[in-house]
């Protein structure tokens, strides 16, 4: 059984296209799109990684990011960013939110997919 | 044509020329030109009304009669003119300053504005020249009968009387004319004044003529007429040393106190400087005037028949001689003489009357409601025109009723004594401050009194006032009463007598009235004014330090500059005076020395003011607290300005700051709707990216997957495309530049349209229409306003999640409005949420539709520019939003009918 990587992204197609890449690439796939609802997830049972949208309904990703650092137990889950605010400020907010990568929509699946694969070794 | 006709005709030319100048100078004053209007030797020729009738016939006669004492006429004003000019200067300053408009104004105005006191000189002023004017008509009269009876063609004399009335109502027409055009009385009368002028010139020219006449044509040179002189006994007359002491002040005096005199000197006066010229200019006149007196008095006496009267002298003599050209121009200057002294002084009294008696008794009894009416001016003006005819007519009538004495001086010189008595009250209030208004009333009153009882009274003749027994035994039978040797002063000249008499009693009841009396405050204030119009603070007045205490300064000083720097300052002073310590001897140089050191800290007046408490021993006067009330004024003046600048800046910095954050803001929402832009449009493109790279990369792809990612990529590029659109559309309507396309059309059409555009009725999807009340006409951007409506059912298409989803829509006309209601019956909108739902990029719930957020904030856009609005009407169960615009919209008609093109939403469906 390949890793899990939890999907937090609300646009429908988004979802689709990410998941289609990471399946075929043996891993895990649950998608959330929501804050809370991952939130509840993780805590079930912690993913290998996540993937983390920054806008979103409700929680935004940096306040969903903030608590899944402060968590005791999964605080150190590895965090892929990604975001359609292209903007200086937006990508220093992720990092200092500890992001471990943080990428710009839209992203180059080939990107997107080793950079996943990077974050899984860690 | 006989000489009297000549004369006659003449002398109505001569009118018409007064007037014509008259008039053309008061035109060129209001016109603004006519510089020459203001000089200074206008201004003395207008002085020289001071040689009237009298003057100009009467010397001759005076010298006839009493040899060399004329020339006392001439000598007063001479030295007052050389010896008091700073006098005058100073009259002349304050009535220039303090805006007065007669003797009486100023008087009054120095003494607290005393209204009583105006009137008593007003009255006094009154009684002294009327007879004066009459003397002027008299003059007229008499030289007019002079040639009426040289003419042998003349069968009957014309009437005295009547010439007199003509003349006199000839002189009101004009002083009411020109000396009345405006209400302020302060203001110059140019054309009068110019008129003056002329008169003046012509006198003179008249004068000269004849003496020129008389001593080269009559005499046979500068030698026959010295021969002629020293017969003619003239030179011989006793001179009487009082007299001659006695008629020089008066004249003197009479020249700062006539009220003609005051009106051209102090009222008419253009410019300070002008009194520099008239100093020397006017003494000028006098002399070439009194020139040829004594040659005319002596070669009169010696050529015309014994009983010829002096006093027509001047005109006699070319008359006696045939020559008629020079008798007319000699009657001209006469009349020159006469008519502009009389114009002047009715001027002068119309201004006192109407100021200070007939106005106040007009407020008095017509209320305070007339004086904040309008018509205060016309009642002025109207009441100096009456005054002027009233003052011509009084003179008139004293003319009729005097009969004509033919000692014209005599009346001259009894009008002097009169307004002499204003003297002390006069000067005391330019120069003495403690001089007070009970002073003033009780001088001028007992003044008054003793020249009507023994001078004024008694010129009218025994028994024609003045009972004989009164003038033999005195009043009540008391001997010290008599009117001719009051206190048994006997055997004095009548005119001498009053005037000692009048003018001691006079000036002793004003200083005593005003020592024993207490100033009031008014009165306090308009004497410093008064006192101090020449002497400015700036000028310091040295001290006398003989009984100041070193000490008490040292005190004082150490106070206001403190300890170290007093006693060093009075240590220097010390040391220079060989004193030992630090208590200076306080001279003057030292006091000065302080009170300039103490000015540096506490201002000029203040320090002048604590110095004289000191050194003074004195109260602190009027002046002095005057003066520190200005620069407390000015200090308070000078600290609220400074408060009025910092509160503008405060204002401006709170402007800019208001600027800034609003800039701040600006710039905040900016970053913020790129943000907002940057992730609608990356969203769908990331979505693209990705499918097509699978497309691109994915080998193995089935047929079904291939084809589901291909209607993917085709939908987010709709998206992409719409929200483009929806973009550039708001931006377009918030920037303004959009053109309506108005056009008519039926709701019920419209709304055909857009439900048809937002993808009709479905299964789960009904619309509810009332189409009985759609048959609604309007006029409007039909476009635009579908795109609204497009746009709200969309919105309840694809958000409302009832089953089935029920959009009801109710149109209403509410006068010239109308209103359309678009009620779903989904779950609403949160009320948290209901206030922001037309802003930008404002998607609630979930993004299942996939609209950017933007078609509301275009629906409040385009309503807007419909002149409408749109709404979220709360209390509907579901959401509900009414739009409301006029039926028929105010736009320029030449939008109508232009062809547009209108970007709609019925394309953009897959």
């Amino acid at each position: 059984m390949g890793k899990t990587v939890l999907l937090i992204e609300d646009e429908p197609n988004i979802i689709e296209a990410i998941s289609f890449i990471l399946s075929r690439d043996g891993w895990d796939v649950k998608t959330h799109a929501n804050g809370d609802d991952a939130m509840a997830a993780v805590r079930r049972r912690a993913p290998d990684l996540i993937i983390l949208d920054v806008m979103l309904p409700g929680k935004s990703g940096y306040d969903i990011l903030a608590e899944i650092r402060e968590d005791a137990d999964h605080g150190g889950t590895p965090v892929l960013m990604l975001t359609a605010r292209g903007q200086t400020r937006d990508r220093e907010l992720a990092e200092r939110a500890g992001a471990n990568i943080y990428m710009t929509k839209p992203f180059s699946n080939a990107d997107m997919l080793a950079a996943v694969r990077a974050l899984a070794e860690t | 044509m006989t000489v009297l006709n000549l004369l006659i005709v003449v002398c109505l030319s001569y009118v018409v020329l007064l007037f014509a100048v008259a008039f053309g100078a008061d035109r060129a004053a209001r016109l603004g030109r006519g510089s020459w209007l203001r000089s200074p030797i206008v201004y003395t020729l207008s002085l020289s009304i001071y040689c009237t009738a009298w003057t100009f016939y009467g010397a001759v006669g005076f010298a006839a009669r009493s040899g060399l004492e004329f020339v006392t006429i001439y000598l007063g004003p001479t030295l007052v003119m050389i010896g008091w000019w700073w006098t005058l200067r100073r009259l002349v300053r304050v009535g220039r300053s303090q805006r007065i408009t007669s003797i009486a104004d100023l008087i009054s105005s120095r003494y607290g504005k005393s209204n009583l006191l105006a009137v008593l000189v007003t009255v006094l002023a009154v009684v002294a020249t009327t007879p004066y004017i009459a003397l002027q008509l008299q003059s007229v009269t008499l030289s007019f009968a002079a040639f009426a009876e040289t003419d042998p063609t003349a069968t009957t004399l014309p009437d005295m009387q009547s010439t007199a009335l003509w003349v006199a109502v000839g002189l009101a027409l004009f002083t009411i004319l020109f000396g009345t055009r405006n209400l302020d009385a302060n203001e110059r009368h140019h054309g009068v004044v110019m008129a003056i002028a002329m008169e003046a010139v012509v006198k003179l020219c008249a004068l000269l003529a004849v003496g020129v006449f008389v001593v080269w044509g009559l005499a046979g040179g500068v030698a026959g007429t010295l021969e002629r002189i020293e017969a003619s006994g003239i030179s011989r007359f006793e001179v009487s040393g009082a007299r001659w002491v006695g008629l020089t002040m008066l004249s003197a005096m009479a020249l700062l106190c006539l009220p003609r005199m005051f009106q051209v000197m102090v009222v008419e006066n253009e410019h300070e400087d002008h009194l520099r010229t008239a100093a020397w200019a006017f003494p000028g006149y006098l002399l070439l005037m009194s020139l040829f007196v004594l040659p005319i008095a002596a070669l009169g006496l010696d050529l015309l028949p014994t009983g010829a009267n002096p006093d027509l002298f001047v005109l006699t003599l070319p008359l006696m001689e045939g020559r008629d050209g020079l008798a007319i121009l000699s009657f001209l200057g006469g009349f020159s003489s006469a008519t502009s002294m009389v114009i002047v002084a009715a001027i002068a009294l119309s201004t006192m009357v109407s100021n200070h008696v007939v106005m106040p008794l007009w407020l008095h009894y017509s209320g305070t409601a007339a004086m904040v009416s309008g018509d205060m001016r016309n009642v002025a003006l109207m009441a100096r025109r009456l005054s002027i005819a009233g003052v011509l007519f009084l003179g008139y009538v004293y003319f009729r009723i005097s009969g004509g004495g033919t000692a014209l001086a005599a009346i001259g010189l009894i009008a002097f004594v009169g307004v002499a008595q204003f003297l002390p009250a006069l000067m005391g209030g330019l120069f003495w401050r403690g001089a007070t208004r009970t002073g003033a009333l009780a001088g001028i009153s007992i003044g008054a009194a003793v020249w009507l009882y023994c001078l004024f009274l008694p010129s009218f003749g025994p028994e024609m006032v003045v009972p004989q027994s009164v003038f033999d035994h005195g009043l009540f039978g008391l001997s010290w009463l008599r009117p001719r040797a009051l206190f048994g002063a006997e055997g004095m000249d009548p005119v001498i007598h009053a005037l000692m008499w009048s003018m001691l009693l006079n000036l002793a009841a004003f200083i005593l009235g005003s020592l024993l009396s207490f100033p009031l405050p008014l009165e306090r204030l308009q004497g410093a004014q008064f006192v101090n119009a020449v002497e400015h603070s700036g000028t310091q007045a040295g001290w006398s330090g003989g009984m100041a205490q070193s000490e008490d300064l040292l005190i004082m000083a150490q106070r206001i500059m403190g300890a170290h720097e007093a006693q060093a300052l009075f240590a220097a002073a010390a040391r220079r005076q060989g004193v030992a310590g630090y208590l200076p001897e306080p001279g003057p140089d030292f006091i000065q020395e302080l009170e300039r050191a103490l000015a540096g800290s506490v201002g000029a007046a203040t320090a002048h003011a604590m110095i004289a408490q000191i050194v003074g021993g004195t109260a602190v006067s009027v002046s002095d607290l005057m003066a520190v009330a200005d620069e407390t004024a000015q200090i308070m003046e000078y600290s609220s300005r400074l408060e009025v600048q910092s509160q503008e800046l405060a204002r401006t910095a709170r402007q800019l700051r208001q600027t800034n954050e609003m800039l701040t803001h600006i710039s905040v929402q900016k970053d913020e709707f790129l943000s907002q832009i940057s992730h609608e449009l990356r969203t769908p493109m990331t979505s693209i990216r990705a499918f097509s790279e699978i497309l691109r990369d994915t080998g193995d792809l089935g047929p079904e997957e291939q084809k589901k990612y291909a209607a993917i990529i085709h939908d987010e590029t709709v998206r992409l495309t719409r929200l483009l659109d929806d973009l550039l559309d708001l931006s377009v309507l918030e920037n303004g530049q959009v053109d309506l396309n108005i056009q008519s059309g039926s709701l019920t059409g419209l709304l055909d349209r857009a439900v048809r555009a937002a993808g009709g009725e479905t299964g789960d999807f009904v619309i509810r229409r009332d189409r009985k009340a759609e048959q609604i006409e309007l006029t409007t951007d039909l476009d635009r306003l579908a795109q609204v409506f497009i746009n709200l059912i969309s919105n309840a298409h694809k958000y409302c999640e009832a089953q089935p989803a029920v959009l009801t829509i109710r149109p209403e006309v509410n006068g010239t409005q109308l209103v359309v209601d678009f009620i779903d019956n989904g779950s609403g909108i949160q009320a948290s949420k209901q206030a922001m739902i037309f802003e930008k990029f404002s998607r609630i719930g979930v993004s299942k539709a996939g609209g950017a957020g933007l078609g509301l904030a275009i629906c409040r856009e385009i309503m807007a520019r419909l002149g409408g609005d749109i709404s979220y009407l709360p209390g509907q169960k579901g959401a509900a939003f009414r739009v409301r615009l006029p039926l028929e919209i105010d736009g320029p008609a030449s939008q109508q009918g232009r062809s547009k093109e209108i970007r709609s939403k019925e394309t953009d469906s897959p």
